[in-house]
């Protein structure tokens, strides 16, 4: 039977807590549906550990963890909640190694959702992590890149930051470039962006349109792979960015390591320069199907 | 107050002192060009908890901040990597790049100071609750003001986390007085998250008496304290400030100003040997 991307992360964490010695903290982890099924029924003594509501104090709390070579695991429920989470992390944990030479290894768990849950819920917001040294941040959307996430993080002692989201929690399937042949346009998706990524694909492809896949999984370092260069040097109308964070953060700074490697323009598409609300009109939801179609179509239309 | 065990406390005061000395001679004639905490006139804090600690065999985390010169030397860092360190070079404790404000050892099990003031509150209640090691959280009464820092005595008081807050409480925030900044203390608000929470002076018999309360449950003592010299370099606020050292030097006698005179010239001898190797 093939496995989800929820039950992964639950079987991670679980080897993490047996296996490992090390610690899962959080706010409300056991709370209803243990963060969405992800987190094993254990309790204190087994390493499960429910902090208190201080999120700025809490992240500080995780970094002395971290510190002590439990190598931490830390559930933040709603990546906007990293404002107020990130700064020690960002400040102690991912500088101690090279100021101090002691590591601080930890692994963020920023879950990401959407849709009616207001101004700080919605959205990735790995951007906030991204300008600063000592960090690795990744994006996995499949049960494999899940599990490299976390062997990548055993195997090294620096931050990691794992950007998840809960849209993928059902996936079972892995997700793959498809960069043959002459292509109109390459996109290279970001988290939640990759699965309407394929949608997108299929539909133009019944409109004519070569539409390449590249799959972003690693943020930070931005691992820009040759055979993507390869296929933005050849499609026609060059390159799109999805994203499911604010374009002025991680996607422009791709599209211009992108465009310099490729001489190709490359676009962006994310999440709208507003504010989200709590109604469906008001709010501030990553690129859609349609809406990335319509983005390709003007853009082919322009170059023409 | 038994005379040899003040005594003890004493030593690893002067030598702080005379370290701090020789430090604001050489921030005033500029061999020393990174900015300069000193905690001359708070010393008796980091060596008597040093003493009492040695005395019950406790090697503690040690989590202090930017004024954290006597800590480290009180509690058994090695004057030399100090003075490399605040001269920016690479044998230094923190390789040159923490400066006077991040002071590290592995040695002692001091963690450095990132600069965010009251962090190491909350790290090293972390730190605590992970290796369930006596813990030592140094703060000043700033710092202690930081909203994160209160979440963090909150948590240690429900965890009944092994760990020391100290608030090193000089009555400044730079040159900020506390009855500008608060109408509270933490004394009652250590109570109030359920700690032990006492608010003492820093003469050793003091801080000696609340010992039998440390590591056994989460306790914070704010001391009241004076920082001879500027919040950053060598220079003096006042020449009124009442001066602890000098106030236990007379008390202990000849036997003090003996051990002051052989520090003194040890001292000076240090950093004498390591500017000379500039």
């Amino acid at each position: 039977m093939e496995i989800t991307v929820r039950e992964t992360i639950k079987k991670t964490v679980l080897k993490h807590l047996k296996k490992k010695n090390g610690l899962i903290l959080g706010q409300c982890l056991s709370a209803v549906g243990w963060v969405g099924g992800t987190i094993p029924e254990l309790t204190e003594k087994e390493g499960v550990i429910e902090l208190s509501m201080a999120d700025v104090a809490n992240g500080g709390i995780v970094v002395g963890a971290g510190l002590s070579n439990r190598r931490p695991i830390y559930v933040i429920r709603y990546q906007g909640f990293n404002w107020f989470n990130a700064p020690i992390i960002l400040n102690y944990a991912c500088k101690s190694k090279e100021i101090w030479n002691v590591p601080c290894p930890i692994f963020i768990r920023g879950i990401a959702m959407e849709g009616s849950i207001g101004p700080v819920a919605g959205s990735s917001h790995y951007s906030l992590y991204y300008r600063m040294p000592g960090i690795k941040i990744i994006s996995p959307m499949t049960p494999k890149e899940y599990i490299l996430a976390y062997d990548h993080f055993m195997k090294n002692d620096d931050v990691y930051y794992v950007s998840e989201h809960r849209g993928s929690y059902n996936n079972t399937l892995e997700l793959s470039d498809h960069l043959s042949g002459k292509l109109d346009i390459v996109i290279f998706g970001i988290s939640i962006t990759r699965f309407e990524a394929k949608k997108v694909k299929e539909v133009l492809l019944k409109k004519g349109f070569k539409i390449g896949i590249a799959n972003i999984l690693w943020i930070k370092p931005f691992e820009i792979k040759n055979k993507w260069i390869v296929a933005l040097k050849k499609a026609k109308f060059g390159g799109l960015i999805l994203d499911d964070d604010y374009t002025t953060g991680v996607a422009s700074d791709m599209a211009y390591q992108l465009m310099k490697k490729s001489n190709k323009n490359v676009e962006t598409m994310g999440l709208k320069d507003k504010s989200a609300g709590f109604s469906k009109k008001s709010d501030n939801l990553p690129p859609n199907t349609n809406e990335i179609i319509e983005k390709i179509l003007k853009i082919i239309k322009n170059k023409k | 107050m038994n005379k040899n065990f003040r005594l003890e406390i004493f030593k690893k005061a002067s030598l702080c002192r005379n370290f701090e000395e020789e430090v604001v001679k050489n921030v005033n004639n500029k061999k020393i060009s990174t900015p300069v905490y000193v905690s001359a006139g708070q010393e008796f804090i980091a060596s008597t908890l040093a003493a009492i600690c040695q005395k019950k065999k406790i090697k503690p985390l040690l989590f202090g901040q930017h004024r954290c010169h006597s800590i480290y030397l009180a509690f058994g860092g090695k004057p030399i990597k100090l003075i490399d360190e605040l001269l920016g070079r690479e044998t230094g404790c923190t390789q040159g790049k923490g400066g006077s404000a991040s002071i590290h050892s592995k040695v002692i099990n001091m963690y450095g100071h990132d600069g965010l003031m009251g962090s190491n509150g909350p790290i090293g209640v972390g730190a605590c609750f992970a290796t369930k090691k006596p813990t030592i959280i140094f703060l000043g009464d700033a710092a202690a003001e930081e909203d994160y820092v209160l979440g963090a005595l909150g948590w240690a008081s429900h965890k009944k986390l092994p760990i020391l807050f100290i608030i090193e409480d000089n009555d400044f925030s730079i040159l900020t007085k506390k009855s500008v900044r608060r109408n509270w203390n933490m004394k009652d608000v250590a109570r109030s998250f359920k700690l032990e929470g006492h608010e003492i002076k820093d003469d050793p018999k003091e801080i000696e008496k609340y010992s039998k309360l440390f590591f056994k449950k989460p306790t914070l003592l704010n001391i009241n304290t004076n920082r001879i010299f500027w919040h950053a370099g060598g220079g003096k606020d006042s020449d009124k400030t009442f001066d602890r050292f000098k106030s236990e030097t007379k008390i202990l006698g000849v036997k003090a100003k003996k051990i002051n005179k052989m520090y003194e010239i040890y001292i000076k001898k240090l950093w004498k040997l390591q500017l000379e190797k500039q």
